[in-house]
């Protein structure tokens, strides 16, 4: 079949070693002497780094070695031939090890003769077994060898290698150091034999030491450093070249000098210089040596910087590979749709292609999208034709009905995405699993992504400008997989914590509230109106109230979506301060009973329908009646919450956070009585009279102490202020029930900002002995030290707008930095964690089979199968069963 | 090469922070490695230099039996197979 044959081979391994001399001089097919690129006529250079042996690159162009075009030539290394040796920078730490382990005279590894042979009898029988432990044996023999300063083999005295990262040794005699050039290095480890390498763990055959230090420097061929021609007409090389073209700059130097009998400091210099920029061209971030640069100062781009790092060859194109089928747009909210479901646009849609095999049962479909082409909605891209297994582009077929009409049952039809296919959902930084999700597709007009704000914090997604990936999955196999395991309602439970990610946020907890609260009563109009968004398509129940008219409340109608047979009991959010309830008795609504299916008494908020509350309604509906019912209610009830709060309408004013005249007079008032309890605090310091926290110094515990002052006149003004607010205002709802904002945002808009901080202390750098102009020098009052009397609705002055922006400046200094450095360990713990696997006996190994854990999590549960983390609640199930039996226990 | 190290005492094998170290019987070690299937150096290793396996006269080769205490599962047990260094 293939030009190969049929063949099949596994791959068992991968053996890396030396590039030995012989092979080097083998693959060269010319050597390079010429730092020019081009004749002046614009020719390459004959024994330059664009010699024409390098294979053919320009069109037409003969390859004079395999004698192919350039479609077809593989293209061939060149040799540098070095006038001395160099060490290649990499292997300096192997060549060290060897030299301090073996005689500088014999060249024996400095172990007795008996102990050698016992030694690698040890090491041989674990490497079976223990390949890691293999090598920390080798470690140990090496540090044996290299404590012996005698040769057991020739008695020759040996002495201490010191070696200089990367390719510098010395040699520390009594008498003083001597350097060990290349040339004493290689013929040092040249000497070692076979037998003895084996157990400095060197596999010989395929690593020879003295393969580590050249003479012959191979130059990849052109495909690898591809030259660019400007607009201009200018060529500009590729960096290997340049830095290619400096060595052979100092090759040529250092042959000179040797031809020339040049003094040998001179020639210890070229040396070095060579050594230095081969050096770089392999590493150009190595320690201790020159960087090759441009004329401009950049750093050349040399081999190892090729691969190394974020945008290298390994992560940048291996690991990391751009792919076709997926998109990318802006996402926006789209609460009608279910949370299963992705708003894809129709011009998205009609480039991702899901290719369908043409059956007697779908052939007529199949025409449909043929007939439509590319361009119409839902359409086809391509046909594959069976009977010839050519590829068809609609694109540039005329007769499209012709095309259609002659589909016959094997052909591929490649079509358009329509709705119902399953597509791979995606928001970086992608942190845990539910960071990609299964979505069905719903085509829509516009040009963004539609997502139900429900699933926003599984991706800790908003919509202030995010984008998402959505990827297609084109094989059975794969569109099952992610249909059954990754679809959203799967992951509605989070194994992080064993609770549900996906839930209420925001409106959704205001709506539910709002509903639900013992004031509201519905007409019938509103009972529809709430029902319909809901989608309830069931008889409504009798109404609470009958007269003057029927009314129904909240608790009635979301009563209509919960299990007949759900119990549940908890506290609302709201259930704190003057609402605080600890037993079903409680008269302020705060406390959830769900009998039998009916929500009797409480507010559902927060506590009951957000996100990330484990142990909450939705989190005992998804594990007592599966993620499925839990969806429903997500894409129903949920949908009436909105609804509800739609026609009641939330929205925020000034209004809102004004405060009476006298509640702002008793703030002011407090403000003076605290300023006095400070300036006091202050004198008793100047005057030594303060008492010192143990463990402080004197400033330290003034600094404290006024903090601790200024916090508590905080508290208190938000205290105020809240005492003189509508308890059922638009932004005290939302702070209670947990939707938005809390205490601190209230006071922060009413009464006052407070004390501002940078790391935890009173804002203290600026000016000299001062924070600004604005205050004299060593003042250490409360409003020169970052105190913000004043609050966002009133206004705040100019010192305090500059305080407020720099306790706000590390808040996003933090961020930043907290972001990047949980970032780089996430990627550790995943490069460690990647291949770990629970099997079914539980226990938790490697890919190589280690047991890594005995019992997954030592207690063998799944958190997202648990009531947050307990494998059993006992209570449940003695209610359910103490309930099935009549109520007897 | 071992440490010119300070004489090792029972003492330590009561302290809290010492879980309850047992060198299996070599009847114990093969059902240990048929109840997991799993061949000896599948198994988490410990050093022979580690001082409860120095006090309870661990060779390469043994398994030991370590049973601790676990935030999660109560008492937790893990099979460790004693390497040379
Ligand atoms: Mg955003
Ligand atoms: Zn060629
Ligand atoms: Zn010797």
């Amino acid at each position: 079949m293939s030009m190969y044959g049929n063949e099949t081979h596994v791959i068992k391994g991968i053996k890396f070693g030396v590039l030995p001399p012989h092979e080097i001089i083998r693959m060269a097919k010319v050597t390079v002497i010429r730092d020019a690129i081009y004749e002046a006529d614009g020719s390459p250079v004959a024994g330059g780094l664009r010699d024409p042996h390098f294979g053919a690159i320009e069109p037409g162009e003969r390859c004079p070695v395999c004698g192919n075009t350039r479609d077809t030539c593989p293209g061939h290394f060149g040799k540098i031939d070095l006038a001395r040796p160099v060490i290649v920078p990499h292997y300096g730490d192997a060549l060290h090890g060897i030299l301090q382990a073996t005689c500088r005279n014999c060249g024996r590894i400095l172990i007795p003769t008996d102990r050698i042979k016992y030694l690698t009898a040890i090491k041989e029988r674990l490497k079976k077994r223990w390949p890691k432990l293999a090598d920390t044996f080798v470690e140990e023999v090496k540090r044996e060898a290299a404590a012996r300063m005698e040769c057991p083999h020739c008695g020759a005295r040996q002495f201490k290698i010191r070696f200089i990262k990367p390719f510098t040794f010395y040699e520390e005699h009594p008498e003083g150091e001597r350097r060990l050039n290349p040339i004493d290095v290689r013929e040092r480890v040249e000497k070692t034999i076979d037998e003895d390498l084996v157990l400095l763990g060197v596999d010989p055959k395929y690593s020879r030491p003295e393969w580590m230090i050249i003479t012959s420097l191979p130059v990849p061929p052109l495909s690898v450093r591809p030259s660019i021609t400007l607009e201009t007409g200018y060529r500009a090389e590729d960096d290997l070249t340049h830095a290619l073209a400096e060595i052979v700059r100092q090759n040529e130097r250092l042959k000179n000098f040797l031809i020339s009998n040049a003094p040998e400091t001179m020639i210890e210099d070229a040396w070095l210089t060579l050594q230095h920029v081969v050096a770089s061209y392999i590493d150009n971030e190595l320690p201790n040596t020159y960087q090759l640069t441009h004329r401009k100062k950049r750093a050349l781009k040399t081999l190892a910087q090729r691969l190394k790092g974020k945008e290298g060859r390994l992560r940048g194109n291996l690991s990391g590979k751009r792919v076709n089928y997926s998109a990318r747009t802006v996402i926006s909210p789209d609460p009608m749709i279910s949370i299963n479901e992705v708003g894809v646009p129709v011009e998205i849609a009609k480039i991702l292609t899901v290719p369908i095999m043409v059956t007697p049962y779908n052939i007529e479909e199949a025409r449909k999208y043929v007939l439509n082409g590319p361009d119409k909605w839902p359409g086809a891209t391509y046909v594959y034709k069976a009977r010839n297994g050519k590829k068809i582009d609609l694109r540039y077929i005329r007769n499209h009905k012709q095309l259609a009409e002659g589909l016959e049952v094997g052909d591929i039809v490649e079509r358009h995405l329509i709705d119902g296919d399953i597509v791979l959902f995606n928001r970086q930084p992608s942190l845990h699993r539910m960071s990609i999700l299964g979505h069905i597709v719903r085509v829509m007009p516009y040009k963004t992504f539609r997502l139900n704000p429900l699933v926003c914090p599984p991706y800790n997604a908003d919509f202030d400008g995010d984008e998402m990936n959505l990827h297609v999955p084109r094989l059975y196999e794969a569109m099952v997989e992610a249909r059954e395991l990754l679809l959203v309602e799967k992951h509605i439970l989070t194994p992080r914590y064993g609770g549900p990610i996906i839930g209420g946020r925001q409106d959704y907890i205001s709506g539910a509230y709002l509903l639900t609260v013992k004031t509201s009563l519905f007409t019938e109009e509103e009972v529809a109106q709430i029902l319909a968004a809901a989608g309830y398509k069931g008889p409504l129940p009798e109404p609470a109230i009958l007269k003057p008219r029927k009314l129904w409340t909240g608790k009635q109608l979301v009563s209509l979506f919960l299990p007949d047979d759900l119990d549940f009991k908890g506290k609302s959010k709201i259930n704190a301060g003057n609402l605080k309830c600890d037993t079903e008795d409680c008269f302020h609504d705060s406390y959830i009973v769900v009998s039998g299916g009916k929500l009797l008494m409480g507010v559902l908020d927060k506590n009951a329908i957000g996100a990330e509350q484990p142990e909450n309604l939705l989190h005992i509906i998804a594990l007592e009646y599966g993620v499925t019912k839990a969806r429903i209610l997500l894409d129903t009830l949920f949908k009436g919450f909105i609804r509800a709060l739609e026609m009641r309408g939330l929205t925020i004013a000034l209004d809102d956070i004004e405060i009476p005249e006298e509640a702002k007079e008793e703030i002011r008032r407090m403000v003076e009585e605290y300023k006095e309890k400070v300036a006091q605090l202050i004198r008793d310091y100047e005057e030594g009279r303060l008492e010192v926290i143990p463990g402080r110094t004197p400033e330290e515990s003034l600094e404290l102490k006024i903090i601790g002052l200024l916090q508590e006149l905080r508290e208190k003004a938000g205290q105020v202020a809240v005492a003189h607010m509508d308890p059922f205002n638009d932004v005290f709802i939302m702070a209670r029930t947990g939707a938005r904002g809390g205490e601190v945002n209230i006071t922060q808009m009413a009464a006052m900002l407070g004390q501002q901080t940078v790391r935890g202390k009173r804002i203290r750098r600026g000016f000299r002995k001062r924070t600004l102009p604005h205050f004299k020098e060593n003042d250490l009052s409360p409003e020169a030290r970052g105190f913000v009397k004043g609050n966002f609705r009133d206004g705040l002055r100019p010192t305090e707008v500059f305080f407020h922006a720099a306790g706000g400046r590390e808040g996003l200094v933090d961020t930043a930095v907290k972001t990047s450095q949980s970032g780089y360990m996430q990627r550790r713990l995943i490069n460690a964690l990647q291949d770990l696997v629970v099997s079914y006996d539980g226990t938790v190994k490697d890919a190589w089979g280690n047991i890594v854990q005995f019992k997954y999590g030592e207690d063998g549960v799944d958190p997202t199968l648990s009531y947050h983390g307990d494998g059993v609640k006992i209570d449940r199930i003695i209610q359910r069963v103490a309930k099935k039996n009549g109520g007897r226990r | 090469m071992p440490s010119k190290s300070r004489r090792i005492t029972k003492k330590i094998l009561k302290h809290e922070l010492v879980p309850e170290h047992r060198i299996l019987t070599l009847e114990e070690a093969a059902e240990v490695l048929r109840r997991y299937n799993v061949k000896p150096w599948n198994l988490p290793q410990i050093s022979i230099n580690d001082p409860v396996i120095k006090l309870l006269g661990g060779k390469p080769g043994d398994i030991v039996e370590i049973r601790r205490r676990s935030p999660t599962g109560g008492e937790a047990v893990a099979y460790r197979i004693v390497v040379p260094f």
